[in-house]
């Protein structure tokens, strides 16, 4: 086989990349992605919170994917799903091997490559956690996976290690499925996710975020039965006369990320300790001659929009080589890391006088205080949104709902909902009960709605995904 | 009286555990017109000390002369090779240092390599400094010298206990798993072997039953000769494959004042290793890892390489030692007990003895009950294959006669979907994911399964025609996906 341009991973950095070369003119692109279907991890990302840059809108995981499914439909890209790149070797043309079940062991000749293969979570054991190791230990994504992709129940009493910002997610995911997150332990004095996520996935649920602490052990011999959880000094060593047992069924590590590489390393291009990606130049390009790398693979993004950002940027540096060719690599370029978010809530805050706006992932500290009139008086905004947001928490506080419906006859066993609005706080056990007890038939696409005036607020319950029928 | 339900329930011979030593006498017997049974009490085989070791096959200068243990261990380390080109498992002979790190100690090496002469290890040589660096330069610089032995190798110790059991079984041993003993009565000129599933009747029983191995000794043995095994715990590190290849033979330290060193090693399968600690504990059945254990490890392997990895570590794990009180192995018949023959305190280099403890028992159950040779016995057995390792045409034949090798599962190992089937369907077939794992290497990378968990899952439940509910890590609760209404402790040890 033989393309022009070839990109490894159909996740939103590969999907972003293929657009952008295909806007410069390159019509002969391969997208080769190893699940079942375009979309990467966004596709178990069913949260809201993507897409404020890209779209200028709020959207779930999900939903941010299928816009860019649907342009890639339109524009008639060709995807090899459920087939893995094996080995890559850089050149004029590169070299990609790949196999699958249809076509077996095959090689693919491309003017150049774009690496989009993402990244992956540090496990348990390089964390180096002492104790057993029985059934109940899973790293937050592939139990975000089992809720939001099978709809299964990894748990039912959960300690997270890690506060990133899956830890975060997974807290309250686990929370709306009926299981009791009994805390969130972080090595380090300030959490690693974002503001926001500390106050709609924790503070709503009550889930203690116990800072400074980490696990320093794990028992059970066949199912996880409980860690112990100590306080650690200034060097992060666990303070021995703090160990606390706390009973469990179920450990979520939410440590970290590492760029996946391996095809980049087989490739030969020269990598970054820092970034743990390969090294690259201001268009992108490794030193493997003829290969790009944008997204989670060339260093771990806070943000999606980021990544679509990026990946736009590879597409067109990768189309403008296919184009002229240009040999010289230039100089080293390191991507903008953004700083790693020290998420420091204010020592001391009332909670409900000074809020944390959920609005966006900046989380601007608010101050709301009554005057004698009855007015409310919002300082520390830095948007509209800030102030409307402060303004109904104080009096009415609403949220948004995401989950999962289970399908029948789907090629998924669940599709993934939102509310089409936000609801009152207080209807939150009542729309999840509603929810839970929904059921939907293939096909379903994104924006049908399966529960109509969900708990009686008005608001609908809509499709945040396509499932297609099962024929 | 034994109350066994179905006739056949009743064996010529009966082995109790299925490790690699259990294994390795059950395929041996196997050779002979003899009924076997293997009983096991966990779900799948493999689950105890030969799960959780070096993987090492010693070349034998370690043992006491005149010891059961030295005798094995050589023999066993010469069987190993053509064992493995017969049962289709890694082995690699990558050679073994003992490192040196101070002048006053160079006698003791002297002294461990005159040990090996007697028992019968070829080619040793002790090795200078610039020797020791030219063949592994990320040895610790401050070497001393070393003494080599080119006939130490690693082999996967889950592949060598698999095989060796999938083969016994293939010649007609019948593994019972799942099947605890509770207790064995001499009755008539045989035993009554009571277990978790009912009775079993045998003319003779094999004690393999690694750190259990008093229990079941004590059960027909006189007062006097008990035995005590006590479980001596070893923790390891497993590093990335990056750094696999970081040395090349497997590093000892020679045992000092300050104690007897760890091992720094490449794993048959290009991990590296580094372990074990040694620890006496109480408990036989959990076998954690602790935060002692683990930095001990770290500052231990410092002295044999000078870089260690430590941000390379992708797990860790812990393993038992069945320690017996006299030192050496207790292979033979219980006095006053003819027909119950021990295979006790089988401690390093166990595995390395295990082809040669195989015959040595072997030979025992033949003098006193002997049998013909069974004809049409299958010396050979074929692995399931490693698409990662293939050649690209072979790779191509394996897709085409099963489209499901061209589906890769573990992404890290790159292990495809036809090799989880094989891993289900073969006899004495997975069962877990542990098992799964085992014989395959899916969820044994970097990732540590946190990508292909849900998929072998997923496949496990489909092939066995269960809810993804009931699959299991491994034995008793080790239950994955809770139902939503049930508490979790579930029913616990039904055989899927």
């Amino acid at each position: 086989m033989k393309t022009e341009l070839l990109i490894i991973g159909g996740g939103p950095a590969g999907m972003a990349a293929a657009l952008s070369a295909y806007e410069q003119g390159i019509r002969d692109i391969l997208i080769v992605e190893r699940d079942r279907e375009l979309g990467g991890i966004l596709n178990q990302c069913i949260h809201n919170g993507f897409g404020l840059h890209t779209f200028k809108e709020e959207l779930t995981g999900p939903e941010y994917a299928a816009r860019y499914v649907a342009q890639i439909e339109e524009k008639e890209i060709p995807c090899l799903l459920n087939t893995m790149v094996t080995d890559l070797q850089g050149g004029n043309p590169c070299k990609v091997t790949a196999m699958n079940k249809e076509k077996g062991l095959f090689t693919i000749e491309a003017q150049a490559v774009v690496l989009a293969m993402g990244c992956r979570e540090k496990p348990r054991g390089a964390m180096n956690i002492a104790g057993s190791r029985p059934a109940g230990i899973y790293a937050a994504g592939t139990a975000q996976y089992f809720v939001n992709r099978e709809g299964m129940l990894p748990g039912k009493e959960i300690v997270i290690v890690g506060s990133g910002d899956i830890g975060l997610i997974m807290a309250r995911r686990m929370t709306l499925q009926g299981a009791k997150v009994k805390m969130v332990a972080e090595i380090m004095p300030y959490s690693g996710g974002l503001r926001r996520n500390i106050v709609q996935c924790l503070d709503d649920y009550g889930i203690p975020l116990k800072l400074n602490h980490t696990v320093v052990e794990i028992h059970g011999k066949d199912r996880v039965t409980g860690v112990t959880v100590a306080r650690v000094d200034e060097n992060l060593k666990p303070i021995a006369d703090s160990e606390e047992f706390v009973s469990c069924d179920t450990v979520l590590f939410s440590c970290g990320l590492i760029p996946e590489n391996e095809l980049s390393k087989a490739a030969g291009a020269d990598m970054d300790s820092v970034t743990k990606g390969p090294v690259v130049n201001a268009r992108l390009q490794t030193t493997a001659e003829g290969i790009f790398a944008c997204g989670n693979v060339l260093h771990v993004h806070d943000l999606v929009d980021n990544v679509s950002k990026e990946a736009k940027q590879a597409g067109y540096y990768a189309a403008e080589y296919i184009r002229n060719r240009e040999k010289d690599f230039g100089e080293v370029v390191r991507p903008k890391i953004p700083e790693k978010t020290k998420c420091v809530l204010p020592e001391g805050r009332d909670a409900s006088k000074t809020l944390i706006c959920i609005g966006c992932p900046v989380g601007c500290l608010i101050t709301v205080e009554e005057g004698k009139d009855g007015e409310l008086s919002i300082k520390g905004n830095t948007c509209k949104k800030g102030e409307s947001y402060a303004r109904s928490e104080v009096t009415a506080p609403k949220r948004m709902i995401t989950s999962f419906i289970k399908v029948e006859n789907g090629t998924s066993k669940v599709v993934s909902v939102k509310t089409d609005g936000e609801i009152p706080k207080d209807k939150i056990n009542a729309c999840m009960e509603e929810i839970k007890n929904a059921g939907c038939v293939a096909p379903v696409s994104v924006g049908d709605v399966l529960v109509k005036n969900v708990a009686g607020t008005g608001i609908n319950i809509v499709a945040t995904a396509n499932v297609a029928g099962n024929n | 009286m034994c109350n066994r339900v179905e006739q056949d329930r009743d064996f010529d011979v009966l082995i109790i555990g299925a490790g690699v030593c259990g294994s390795s006498i059950a395929r041996e017997l196997s050779r002979k017109e003899l009924k076997i049974a293997v009983l096991e009490k966990e779900t799948d085989i493999c689950e105890g000390t030969s799960k959780a070791n070096s993987g090492i096959v010693h070349a034998g200068y370690d043992a006491k002369p005149g010891t059961l243990k030295a005798k094995l261990n050589v023999q066993g380390s010469r069987m190993m090779k053509q064992l493995s080109e017969e049962l289709d498992f890694a082995y690699r002979k990558n050679g073994a240092m003992v490192l040196c790190m101070d002048e006053k100690d160079k006698e003791k090496l002297e002294e461990l390599k005159q040990r090996g002469i007697t028992n019968g290890v070829e080619k040793l040589q002790i090795l200078d400094r610039q020797q020791i660096l030219n063949m592994e330069p990320s040895v610790n610089p401050e070497v001393v010298s070393a003494l080599y032995a080119p006939s130490s190798a690693v082999v996967c110790p889950f592949e060598l206990t698999i095989a060796l059991a999938e083969n016994a079984a293939v010649n007609g041993a019948e593994f019972f798993l799942s099947t605890e003993v509770t207790d064995v009565i001499k009755e008539g000129k045989g035993f009554c072997v009571k277990t978790s599933k009912g009775d079993f009747y045998t003319k003779a029983v094999i004690n393999a039953a690694g750190v259990y191995a008093d229990k079941i000794h004590n059960m027909v043995s006189g007062k006097a000769d008990r035995i005590s095994i006590t479980p001596r715990k070893g923790e390891y590190l497993l590093y990335d494959k990056a750094v696999g290849n970081m040395v090349s033979s497997t590093l000892f330290q020679l045992p000092t004042a300050l104690g007897k060193g760890i091992l720094v090693t490449p794993t048959v399968h290009g991990n590296l290793i580094t372990g074990p600690t040694a620890q006496d504990c109480e408990d036989k059945d959990v076998t954690p890892t602790s935060q002692e254990g683990i930095a001990q490890i770290q500052k231990k392997a410092l002295q044999s390489i000078a870089n260690v990895p430590s941000g390379q570590v992708i797990t860790s794990f812990a393993g038992l030692r069945a320690h017996g009180e006299s030192g050496d192995f207790m292979i033979g018949q219980v006095t006053g007990v003819p027909g119950f023959f021990d295979v006790a305190g089988i401690e390093s280099p166990g595995l390395s003895c295990a082809p040669a403890i195989g015959v040595y028992v072997a030979d025992l159950v033949n003098d006193y009950m002997p049998a013909a040779d069974k004809a049409g016995f299958v010396a050979k057995r074929k692995g399931i294959p490693h698409m990662a390792n293939l050649p690209t045409e072979e790779k191509q034949r394996l897709i085409l006669s099963n489209p499901a090798y061209g589906n890769v599962i573990c992404r890290c190992e790159m292990v495809t979907e036809g090799e989880i089937l094989d891993a289900i369907y073969r006899p004495l077939g997975a069962t877990t994911t542990d098992g799964v794992k085992r014989r395959t290497r899916a969820g044994m990378g970097r990732c540590q399964s946190g990508f292909c968990l849900p998929k072998v899952i997923e496949i496990l439940a489909r092939e066995l025609k269960v809810e993804e509910t009931h699959i299991r890590k491994a034995s008793g609760d080790s239950f994955y996906l809770l139902e939503e209404d049930s508490q979790l402790s579930l029913e616990g040890g039904e055989e899927i």
